[in-house]
């Protein structure tokens, strides 16, 4: 049996138990990384998830080059994540409910959103919109990919327009937050959702606690950006254990159907 | 050819170039003294110096930009309101909690038609800078111009934004009070308007706290004004972690009004006097003045068009991708 260690609270966990605890922790209830794949597979229907916009795929357009090429860094990804992009969208059942999905995945660049995350986004909202179908988002962000510059600032703006037209056309959206959103995801299409649900824990700002430390020369607290923080502020609507998020989805997809 | 170019650049760009600087001159130096050739190797560091030197001149001219936009004598908002609008009256607070100086709201007249007018303000000296929090907006500040956009499109009078913020502000109290959704629903606030809005890049253009206020039917930008995703510091030490090579980020940012203009981002360049906003400050804000009453007059006069589909059409075809069928 093999054994892993909680990030959080460095206890020993049962890998087995820790996969079926959903990546919790069960001593901590630390809600741990989880790829955009397995999420889609413990929230959807099985078999019933169909991709979307899988072949849009990113271009350089800057000829973007820091310390690595933009075109190394996204093959880099490609080959961590398994993914093509940071965020996977399509359409699916959840409890027999017809939605659309999108979830997005921290391993890839960070799940930051450039150009792809973008139109993804928008085929997304364009299918929720036809097919009549509630509009479910997990986010996972560090802000926008600045390899794409100007054009990933203008995702912000897509993005909400899209979801602008989501609210005309009257269909819920509901945006789970994970760990972390952070940046231009948390101030795009995240922070307009009709409901915000957050994962225990899950960081969710604008500029992240060290930027913020630079600035104010001081240190934040603790609970800075986290969910626990947030629903005190009235950031957020509620806080989720991973394991109830989609029984709450089902009773909100019967509330607003 | 230009990632060619830069895949070959060394992390550490400046020193790299001056070690071949001193080992061309080492080369040529045993050269003369023992009568020895070393065309390629001499060959060789030549281009490397030279290929630094282009690109170290095209950070040194995006740069220049950088610095122009945050030129403390460039027209701010304040100059603009007073040199443009006619009967202004500034207007305040969010109504919730908090009067946030950093942006300046209220109606004027331009072209005979009423106007909102919302801006940044960064102020021109320290004190007045301290007061506007150096062009920082708090999430109250958003909340404000909110308030004023919707007054405007009740009353149906065209929306005026100024942009000139290095980004919105981050503090423990902006996040406290959702600086986030603050900046979102400035966002889906001014996709929701009816009547036409017109953005003016002013000055700096930084991240999420100048988009906030940026979604145009109409979209100017000064020319050493500046956009961007980040500022060319913040990426530097994110992507290069060396914040001393701004230079290179502010580069490769393409943030000018020219690399927009190509890129679409912006609809329109606003010349400014030679030098600069800030060489002749009154001149700048009647070359302002004259672009913004053309443009009041051309929407006044698009009676019956859909300036909230307009506006949504033009944010949702920004960007690029390829299509790859496997």
């Amino acid at each position: 049996m093999e054994k892993i260690f909680c990030k959080k609270c460095k206890k020993e966990v049962d890998s087995e138990e820790y996969i079926r605890n959903l990546k919790v922790c069960p001593y901590c209830n630390f809600h741990d990384y989880m790829s955009a794949r397995e999420r889609l597979q413990i929230t959807v229907d099985e078999g019933s998830f169909k991709e979307y916009a899988g072949e849009i795929n990113s271009v350089d357009s800057l000829n973007f080059y820091d310390v690595k090429a933009y075109k190394d860094r996204l093959n880099e990804a490609k080959i961590k994540s398994g993914l093509n992009e940071a965020i996977i969208t399509g359409e699916a059942r959840l409890a027999g409910n017809r939605v659309s999905i999108g979830v997005m995945d921290f391993n890839f660049m960070g799940g930051s959103m450039g150009s792809v995350v973008g139109e993804r986004i928008k085929i997304l909202a364009d299918s929720s919109i036809s097919n009549k179908a509630p509009l479910i988002i997990f986010a996972a962000s560090g802000g926008a990919r600045m390899q794409e510059g100007i054009l990933s600032l203008m995702q912000m703006a897509k993005t909400v327009s899209c979801i602008n037209r989501v609210n005309e056309a009257k269909i819920p959206y509901f945006c789970v937050i994970t760990n972390p959103t952070t940046g231009g995801v948390s101030a795009s299409f995240s922070t307009v959702a009709d409901i915000i649900i957050s994962e225990p824990g899950a960081l969710f700002c604008f500029a992240g606690p060290r930027v913020v430390e630079q600035t104010i020369k001081k240190s934040v607290p603790e609970d800075f950006g986290l969910a626990g923080r947030n629903l005190k502020n009235g950031q957020i609507d509620m806080i989720i254990n991973r394991q109830e998020v989609k029984p709450t989805l089902e009773k909100l997809l019967r509330l607003f159907a | 050819m230009e990632i060619e170019k830069l895949k070959s650049l060394p992390k550490n760009f400046l020193k790299e170039t001056l070690q071949s600087v001193f080992k061309l001159e080492k080369l040529k130096r045993l050269k003369g003294f023992s009568g020895v050739h070393f065309n390629d190797a001499e060959k060789k560091l030549a281009e490397n110096i030279e290929k630094y030197r282009s690109v170290e001149r095209e950070a040194v001219k995006s740069w220049r930009v950088v610095e122009l936009s945050r030129n403390e004598n460039r027209p701010h908002t304040p100059d603009y309101i007073k040199g443009i609008f006619e009967d202004f009256v500034e207007l305040s607070g969010d109504r919730n909690n908090m009067e946030d100086k950093s942006i300046i709201t209220g109606f004027g007249k331009i072209a005979g038609r009423t106007v909102a007018i919302i801006g940044h303000n960064k102020g021109k000296d320290i004190k007045e800078r301290v007061l506007y929090n150096f062009g920082s907006s708090m999430p109250q500040g958003y909340r404000k111009a909110n308030r004023i956009m919707e007054l405007a499109d009740r009353f149906n009078f065209p929306v005026i934004t100024l942009i000139d913020t290095p980004g919105a502000y981050p503090a423990l109290e902006a996040e406290d009070s959702g600086q986030a959704g603050a900046i979102a629903n400035s966002i889906l606030k001014m996709f929701e308007l009816k009547v036409p809005t017109i953005a003016v890049l002013i000055g700096e253009g930084g991240s999420g706290g100048a988009l906030a206020l940026a979604i145009g039917n109409y979209v100017m930008m000064l020319e050493n004004a500046t956009y961007s995703v980040i500022s060319p510091e913040g990426c530097a030490s994110i992507l290069w972690r060396d914040p001393s090579v701004a230079k290179l980020a502010a580069r490769a940012l393409k943030l000018t009004s020219k690399d927009l203009l190509k890129m679409g981002v912006i609809d329109k360049i606003i010349y400014e006097p030679i030098g600069g906003a800030q060489n002749d400050p009154q001149r700048m804000i009647r070359i302002v003045k004259a672009f913004l009453l053309s443009t009041v007059k051309r929407y006044s006069s698009m009676t019956g068009t859909d300036f909230k589909a307009e506006r949504a059409k033009k944010f949702e075809v920004m960007g690029s991708f390829n299509i790859i069928n496997e």
